[in-house]
């Protein structure tokens, strides 16, 4: 990280994001691969490890996964890294996403629109359950265990998802999961 | 940007105030989501703020999903947009980035510096497993306002049952998934919406 700005790498990082801004369908974990082949493999930028870290840590702490991408970026050139590929990656989809939710607004009645709702309503909960199936441990029966309790636990009483979390992580350290 | 007059009773009684408050509650429950935000979303919109139903709340991220870019922060979008236009979508988007960025990019300075410690590794392991468990016990949830759903118990579960299956066991790319379920899906439901019109 030199004290001056490398503006052709910024812009390069900023771009590599643009492009794939409207690619990120289902979810910014998905450009993942992409990312790994321009930035690791290409570009020589960063190696496996670094890349690892910087999805592990964005899946670990609070916020969306999206923010993967900024540490990527932050890696490779420090905070105006960062922030160049956040602005990359959110510019595009934005733009899209606010057009259409204007369309929506004014069309709200429309048949389409309506049909659109309920046919899609039973796909986005399929994905949102494919999501955890992923996450899942289905190598560890006391892991299988914890999310199913967990998954009960926010279902049918209001216990704090926080309190779930950080007993999450205390039964990790403790190697019980 | 008070539009549409919401159907009676099926109506959630509150609403955001502000925009400022509408980037302080999304700054707050982004802050929440460890290992992902739609748990954390559904809860406090849904459940502690009462700004959306279930349905609502199904809707908006129906649209996240469909459109390109990271679903999240299209999700905030939609949920700010609803209710102050432009600078309420900016807001929301805001609030769900801007906090977590710096803490990020605090924990990857941190981490680097601990690379390899094995209580990390463990206690990022726990995490991810009751990540697992939330977003489950979140979908329970968002399930309930599918009963009334023109496409009907078994046609809901058979398309959600498809959708896991398409993704989590087949692998299959998520835009044939939305190409070839989510298409017919909506063909179904607009059939099935405007025989439900005629008498």
């Amino acid at each position: 990280m030199s004290p001056d700005l490398d503006l052709p790498l910024l812009a390069a990082l900023f771009g590599q994001a643009l492009l794939l801004s409207l690619l990120a369908i289902g979810g910014a974990i998905t450009v993942a691969p992409d990312l790994h082949r321009v930035m690791v493999a290409q570009q020589a930028w960063l190696d496996d490890a670094q890349f690892g870290h910087a999805i592990a840590i964005a899946q670990a702490a609070p916020g969306p996964n999206l923010l993967f991408i900024p540490v990527l970026g932050y890696q490779v050139a420090g905070l105006p890294g960062a922030l160049a590929m956040l602005v990359g990656i959110l510019i595009p989809s934005t733009t899209l996403a606010l057009a259409a939710l204007r369309l929506g607004q004014t069309h709200a009645r429309h048949p389409a629109l309506r049909a659109f709702k309920a046919g899609m309503a039973p796909i986005t909960l399929g994905l949102m359950l494919a999501t955890g199936f992923v996450l899942a441990p289905w190598g560890s029966a006391p892991g299988l265990l914890l999310a199913g309790a967990v998954a009960l636990l926010v279902w049918r009483t209001r216990v704090h998802l926080l309190l779930l979390i950080a007993a999450g992580a205390l039964l990790g350290v403790l190697g019980w999961v | 940007m008070s539009d549409a007059s919401p159907p009676p009773g099926a109506e959630p009684p509150a609403a955001p105030r502000s925009c400022t408050q509408l980037f302080l509650v999304f700054t707050g429950l982004a802050l929440q989501g460890f290992g992902g935000v739609l748990a954390v979303a559904q809860r406090e919109l849904c459940e502690r703020r009462r700004w959306l139903s279930a349905a609502e709340f199904l809707e908006m991220l129906a649209f996240a999903q469909v459109l390109p870019g990271p679903n999240v922060c299209n999700l905030s979008l939609a949920v700010g947009q609803r209710w102050f236009g432009l600078r309420g979508a900016l807001a929301a988007l805001a609030g769900m980035l801007a906090l977590p960025l710096l803490l990020v990019l605090a924990a990857t300075a941190w981490v680097i510096d601990q690379a390899g410690a094995a209580w990390l590794q463990d206690a990022l392991r726990g995490m991810g497993i009751v990540a697992a468990g939330l977003i489950v016990g979140a979908c329970l949830k968002l399930a309930r306002p599918l009963r009334e759903s023109p496409l009907g118990t078994l046609g809901v579960a058979g398309l959600g049952g498809a959708t896991l299956i398409a993704i989590a066991l087949l692998k299959l790319p998520l835009g044939a998934v939305l190409a070839g379920l989510g298409l017919p899906a909506c063909l179904w439901a607009h059939r099935r919406l405007r025989a439900g019109r005629k008498p």
